[in-house]
């Protein structure tokens, strides 16, 4: 049984802040690079290319 | 695959695509590990059952110097050798760095309120670690107030050089003041003054928290390299128009 003393409250409490930290973080880049898959996506579907993959494609 | 072919976007975002959910997954393993360790291990003679909260702060405070380290070499990769990956390394490693910065902070404040009574106490340390996380901030609105990444490289990466300066001021505050923090206790010259029962659980942790530094660092890095192509085709889009 682990026990945490008198100053169990700072222990949780800073164990809390950093998942909360750490998890935001993995979510917030998680949703960007989602974000940008979706548009990268959308663009590619309109024809739009990069400068590099017209180039390639051109000397093809 | 040499080395240099990584200054490639394209063959860098292959290799993270097949290095990142193994590094994942390790980083998980590893840490699962590290909190197995960390429950079991004994309280401190002295900070009782408060030496949990090392196991968090320290490795932070670690990452947090690290951090800048890296966003220093990748300015260097910016200004000297033009590195086309330098300058997306520094901007993905900047909310990174500032959130084990934060980290850092608040865990050192929940340890200082029952073992000095205080949350806060301007001394040297705090203080220079504070400095670290205004300067991150400082990066983090210079990258996302900037419209032409090209353009906020440059300031980055001079931004980055200048505030290197704080690093070994952070590091050494403890022995150059007299602070209320303690001095360095893990590296340190004549070894580490930790009992192994407390160092291993922390060295694990420390293990745990870097490899999910780098996991974060390389998605981002790909996320930074998605954006700029993004930006790249609409520019082509809005020159074709």
């Amino acid at each position: 049984m682990i026990t945490l003393g008198p100053h169990a409250s700072f222990i949780i409490a800073a164990y809390v802040a950093t998942v909360v930290v750490v998890v935001g973080l993995i979510v917030w880049i998680l949703r960007d690079y989602a974000a940008q898959r979706r548009i990268l996506g959308d663009l590619e579907q309109r024809g739009i290319k990069r400068r590099s993959q017209s180039a390639r494609e051109g000397e093809a | 695959m040499a080395l240099i072919d990584l200054a490639n976007p394209t063959r860098f975002l292959a290799l993270v695509n097949r290095v990142l959910p193994w590094l994942a997954g390790l980083t998980v393993i590893v840490f699962a590990y590290a909190l197995y360790r960390v429950a079991y291990a004994p309280d401190d003679y002295q900070q009782g059952a408060t030496v949990k909260i090392m196991f968090l702060h320290v490795p932070a405070a670690w990452l947090a110097m690290m951090g800048w380290g890296l966003m220093t070499v990748a300015a260097f990769g910016t200004l000297v050798w033009r590195h086309p990956l330098a300058d997306v390394a520094a901007k993905a490693t900047a909310p990174i760095g500032a959130a084990f910065t934060f980290i850092c902070l608040v865990t050192g404040s929940l340890w200082g309120r029952p073992m000095w009574g205080t949350y806060w106490v301007w001394d040297a340390r705090l203080t220079s670690v504070l400095v670290l996380f205004l300067l991150y901030l400082g990066m983090l609105a210079l990258y996302w107030t900037a419209d032409d990444p090209n353009r906020s490289a440059r300031a980055a990466a001079i931004l980055a050089l200048v505030g290197a300066i704080n690093i070994p001021i952070i590091k050494f505050s403890v022995d150059w003041w007299n602070t209320l923090h303690q001095p360095a206790s893990v590296l340190r010259m004549g070894g580490s003054a930790i009992d192994p029962s407390i160092l291993w659980p922390l060295l694990i942790m420390a293990l745990a928290f870097t490899l999910l530094f780098f996991t974060l660092q390389l998605a981002a890095m790909r996320n930074e390299i998605l954006r700029r192509r993004v930006r790249s085709m609409r520019m082509m889009q809005a020159a074709a128009a």
